[in-house]
């Protein structure tokens, strides 16, 4: 478990971005996202000064720019969706290299486009910077539910328990001779599926007995770190206030 | 590809005001599962529900092919009410969007209310309301179990397809004929259902033949006799 905290988006790095309380990055990459959405579409300047703002970040956060695009590759099937538009939308048409595409499905596609991709940035952005156990604890600090807290505590433990298990049983069978190809990568998967959840419970139910026999009341013992200083939360906040600042001159204008 | 939007809706593919009133639905529905779920999260299903959480986590990364071109995931919503039952089961399923959604930017953050809507409150009540219901004519055994988990699976699976039907209709941002979008939607996720039904149906009849007393949509027709009796695996 020692070195199970990390998640594969998360960047180890020293930066005052990684410095930063956990609950407030949540809170600024939360209130980013609803400026950017509430955005009209037709802003394009403003999307483009949104874009600059998540590059501030990523070169505080010390994050390439090349890491944040191949992670970026998660939205790729929306915008397979956004493709679609232009060809299927109704209203109004434009000719554009001899195709005939409709201008509201244009703005739609371009719509899920900026959004879709400003949002995941943000997103892979507090990835990079915080690691689940932190999340978690940050969660917790903004009065997230302990129904919920203690969940995602026991799930994010899990899934190693889950992932190592899944690769023993498939290990044990390429090594008698399984090689599947398609869709029969299934069956195995299905027939199996029912001993691996049960061979991890098991594990996970030890591991569970074991924190209770330490004294686990629901709640993991976070050291008690002082509350953050509102310099953070005014640094932090500097970028859904900027986003903001965009969108109304931008709107306004 | 209209079958991942529906499994994530990302930011911008509905508008803000729709967004947000799905967002105070989902917030106050889970207010409630949160409430009704502390009776039920025990010693046994505080861990269990974990699990669960982080296999539905799990197998939502496996993506089987239905069509050509065409990928869905698993839902995991009936697995986890026959599992856990629906109030934490719900909690699980929102559980697992929240933390995709801010760790793995997966699913837009402002639809973060309409993914829930769809996968963990609309496809879990639908669960499992056809849990309860089945199981009241279905043999109470692993198999019985099995075959309702399948049926449950197919038909929640589809309801979650529709919630963003629903949606899309409401606040979509294009202007697409909505006939199609339910049609597509309904025929694609019919095909997940199955194949997310299969899943369930093997883990939960597996969990019910060698742990029976973990299976939370049993508990109501177990004998108090065998109920102590946990047979190591």
């Amino acid at each position: 478990m020692g070195a199970g905290h990390a998640h594969p988006l998360h960047l180890q790095r020293d930066s005052p971005v990684h410095r930063i309380a956990p609950e407030v990055k949540i809170a600024a990459t939360v209130l980013f996202t609803i400026v950017v959405v509430l955005t009209p579409r037709t802003e394009f300047l403003a999307f483009a000064g949104y874009a600059l703002l998540l590059a501030i970040v990523a070169a505080l956060a010390r994050v390439p720019g090349g890491w944040l695009a191949r992670r970026a590759t998660i939205e790729l099937p929306f915008v397979l969706l956004a493709i679609a538009l232009p060809f299927a939308g109704h209203g109004p048409r434009t000719d554009w290299l001899g195709l005939s595409l409709s201008v509201d499905g244009l703005h739609g596609a371009w719509n899920i486009f900026a959004k879709g991709t400003l949002g995941v940035l943000a997103s892979l952005l507090l990835a990079a910077s915080t690691t689940m156990r932190d999340l978690i604890l940050g969660l917790d600090r903004l009065r997230c539910p302990q129904a919920f807290t203690q969940i995602a505590t026991f799930m994010l433990r899990y899934l190693d328990v889950l992932a190592d298990d899944a690769r023993r049983m498939r290990i044990a069978r390429l090594s008698r001779g399984y090689d599947p190809r398609f869709l029969w990568q299934v069956k195995a998967f299905a027939v199996g599926v029912g001993a691996l959840f049960l061979r991890a419970y098991e594990r996970g139910e030890r591991v569970y007995l074991a924190m209770l026999a330490r004294g686990y009341t629901g709640r993991l013992p976070a050291p008690e770190a002082p509350r953050p200083p509102v310099r953070q939360w005014l640094a932090a906040g500097a970028l859904p206030a900027a986003s903001a600042g965009i969108a109304l001159v931008t709107v306004l204008s | 590809m209209e079958t991942t939007t529906a499994m994530h809706i990302a930011n911008g593919i509905v508008d803000g005001p729709v967004s947000a009133v799905f967002a105070v639905l989902a917030a106050a529905a889970l207010a409630f599962c949160v409430k009704k779920a502390r009776a039920d999260l025990d010693d046994r299903l505080a861990p269990m529900a974990g699990l669960v959480a982080a296999f539905i986590f799990a197998v939502q990364m496996l993506n089987f092919q239905v069509l050509p071109g065409v990928s869905g995931h698993l839902l995991g919503g009936t697995l986890a009410v026959v599992l856990v039952g629906p109030w934490v089961g719900a909690l699980c399923v929102s559980t697992v969007l929240i933390i995709q959604c801010l760790l793995f930017a997966d699913g837009g953050l402002t639809a973060l209310g309409l993914n829930i809507t769809n996968m963990a409150l609309l496809g879990t009540a639908a669960g499992y309301l056809l849990v309860a219901g089945l199981l009241r004519i279905m043999p109470k055994t692993p198999g019985g179990l099995g075959a309702t988990a399948l049926i449950a699976s197919v038909v929640s699976v589809t309801v979650a397809s529709q919630g963003f039907v629903l949606q899309y209709a409401l606040g979509g941002t294009t202007d697409l004929p909505l006939p199609a979008v339910a049609g597509t939607m309904a025929g694609v996720h019919v095909l997940i259902g199955i194949g997310e039904g299969l899943i369930a149906a093997t883990t939960v009849a597996t969990v019910a033949r060698v742990r029976p007393d973990l299976v939370y949509a049993m508990r109501r027709f177990r004998k108090p006799a065998t109920a102590e009796i946990g047979v190591p695996a």
